[in-house]
């Protein structure tokens, strides 16, 4: 790329001095330091001419001129780390050596993340790993732990959102019909096997349709595990990990509704359905702009249900009214995780409400679903569908206002987005919480 | 005392950044911003396989250079700049956990590496590393940082022919 008369002006404020490098007679690069002023007017860079015959750069061979800044933080390191590299002619002029740059090269921390700088070098450490496997004669891959690979490929810690509804279910269930300890452990196991196969199987759906690697802003909260992008497990493990959780998931829900009740079985085939299809073809439901509606409809009313009808043997309104607010703010964490995601998702064909809609659209959608959510419990709690109780779980509403802030404030900005994204999750997580609490809060007042 | 002159080392010991040179299979340097490490002996840097064209380029010419220029990245009494001229060579026979014997030099110039180290999970392949020895075979210093003036030339006795 060649460097603009802006990148040129803008040289001497953002950088103190330069260093040239150029291969000397021996055919050692040199690199010398020296002070300079920008010339944008004629896209040069006059650099102060060096003294001593042994470190004079040649004017008839191209020549590298690089301009570093770092800020040293005593105790930590350094950061505003950014630099300019560019390539070019040097000639000799009165007391000075002119260089007109044609190629430049640039990183500066403020203006791309280490993360995306790190995200966009990944196809050249693939490229390295597969030399170095060549080199050496045996295959070279990046390694984590089994306990971090696990964490990473499994997604674990979203595994709250299965936790909250089926929570929900089983304490409505204990208020209205009594409670087991062994069957609710056994739900629980069996919905975070189904999540866990969901979390994978949208990897395996998002590396072989190219989303992953499309995306260069990944976060901790989307963007995928990228294990398999990352060379630290191969599509199949994945894949074959994703039917495991499956099939375990899928024999714990027929174990429990050959104990429990077949009825069971209709939820627990709409749940697995549902979970398979948010990614995999022919359906491909997340990509069709349903993925929020899959999420609500599973994270909600599906797990709490199930949840509900283990331990009370029957479906019943109270469970399946306390599980929408849930299941809407789970969507919700998804709907605003597909924010940093738009440029890869649009890319790849994956329809997100937020790649089909305007900013101001998706912050509107997302304080008016806030606004449902909380609006339902107050009607549900007030009006006695719910126990009164749960009234208290309106506490947690306060945590969307830093999401709608960071949404207005940062939308573009992926990494800046980040705190907001884990603050929707503990909005969801509180709420739910709170929601149960008010539960225990009944149980223990009706036993005194 | 290493093998360095004692003004250049001192100002490897305490630099935060400098620029290694290396030369493209077409024959054109290019520089690197990176943290330098010196045990008295070997100049070391590390790099991540998500930055690896240097190591390629190492790789296909060893000969290498190293300029510490900036003058609010080192903290040395009287500032000066040097630049150290070497053989470099790649280390990348285990790029998991071999770059850690660098680690005590780098913890000492930035002690939060042990933070990012700690969420290794999030950046697995920033920690998949190399490191980079250079046995130095000349050094250029310019008291006060004056490269208006000529630098002193040391050549190191260790120099390959």
């Amino acid at each position: 790329m060649k460097p603009t008369a802006e990148l040129i002006a803008g040289l001497q404020e953002r950088f103190g001095h330069a260093v040239i490098a150029f291969v000397d007679e021996d055919g050692y690069p040199l690199s010398v330091a020296t002070e300079f002023r920008a010339d944008p007017g004629r896209g040069v860079v006059v650099l102060n001419a060096i003294a001593g015959d042994t470190v004079q750069p040649p004017e008839d061979e191209r020549v590298n001129v690089v301009f570093s800044h770092i800020r040293p933080q005593p105790g930590i390191g350094y950061d505003e780390r950014r630099y300019v590299s560019l390539w070019g002619a040097v000639r000799r002029t009165e007391g000075a050596l002119e260089f007109e740059p044609d190629r430049v090269q640039q990183w500066d921390e403020q203006e791309m993340s280490f993360f995306e700088f790190s995200e966009r070098g990944v196809p050249q450490a693939r490229r390295y790993l597969d030399q170095v496997s060549t080199e050496t004669g045996r295959t070279v891959k990046p390694r984590l732990s089994f306990g971090w690979l696990f964490l990473r490929a499994t997604r674990l810690p979203f595994l709250t959102a299965t936790f909250v509804p089926i929570l929900l279910g089983i304490a409505v269930a204990a208020w209205t019909n009594g409670f087991n300890w062994w069957l609710a452990l056994l739900t629980l196991l069996g919905g975070a096997c189904i999540h866990l196969g969901l979390n994978v199987a949208n990897d395996v759906f998002d590396t072989t349709s190219g989303a992953d690697e499309a995306n260069v802003n990944p976060t901790q909260f989307s963007g995928g595990s990228r294990v398999v992008l990352y060379g630290l497990i191969t599509l199949r493990t994945l894949a074959l990990l994703s039917l495991g959780f499956y099939a375990v998931g899928i024999a714990i829900g027929v174990g429990l509704a050959a104990m429990r009740g077949w009825d069971l079985l209709w939820l627990g085939v709409a749940g697995a359905l549902l979970s398979f299809f948010y990614t995999a073809p022919p359906l491909k439901l997340v990509h069709r702009g349903l993925g929020e509606i899959v999420v609500a409809l599973g994270f909600g009313p599906i797990m709490a249900l199930g949840a509900y009808f283990v331990q009370a043997r029957e479906y019943g309104l109270e469970p399946l009214l306390v599980s929408i607010p849930v299941g809407i703010l789970i969507a919700l964490v998804l709907y605003v995780n597909e924010v940093p995601d738009r440029p890869a998702d649009a890319a790849t064909g994956k329809r997100t409400l937020p790649v089909r809609f305007s900013k101001d659209t998706v912050v509107n959608g997302y304080i008016a679903a806030v606004a449902l959510a909380f609006g339902l419990i107050a009607v549900f709690a007030i009006s006695g569908l719910i126990v009164r109780p749960a009234i208290i779980a309106l506490a947690a509403a306060p945590l969307a206002l830093p999401v709608i802030r960071a949404l207005r404030e940062s939308y573009e900005q992926p990494y800046a987005l980040m705190p907001a994204m884990g603050k929707n999750i503990q909005l969801h997580l509180a709420t739910g919480m709170l929601l149960i609490l008010g539960y225990v809060v009944a149980l223990v007042a009706d036993a005194l | 005392m290493g093998v360095l002159p004692e003004p250049v080392e001192a100002l490897l010991e305490t630099a935060l950044v400098c620029e290694l040179t290396v030369v493209d299979p077409s024959g054109l340097p290019v520089t690197h911003p990176l943290i330098p490490f010196y045990d008295g002996e070997l100049i070391y840097l590390t790099s991540s396989i998500l930055f690896s064209k240097k190591l390629e380029h190492i790789k296909g010419n060893p000969r290498v250079s190293l300029s510490i220029s900036d003058p609010v990245a080192v903290d040395v009494e009287r500032f000066a700049r040097a630049t150290i001229q070497g053989d470099a060579t790649v280390d990348d026979s285990d790029l998991h956990a071999g770059w850690e014997r660098v680690l005590p030099l780098w913890r000492k110039k930035e002690p939060a590496i042990d933070m990012f180290l700690g969420k290794r999970v999030a950046l697995p392949l920033f920690f998949e590393r190399a490191v980079i020895e250079i046995r130095p075979t000349r050094a250029f210093f310019w008291e006060g940082g004056r490269t208006d003036r000529p630098p002193q030339v040391f050549e190191l006795a260790t120099a390959v022919a």
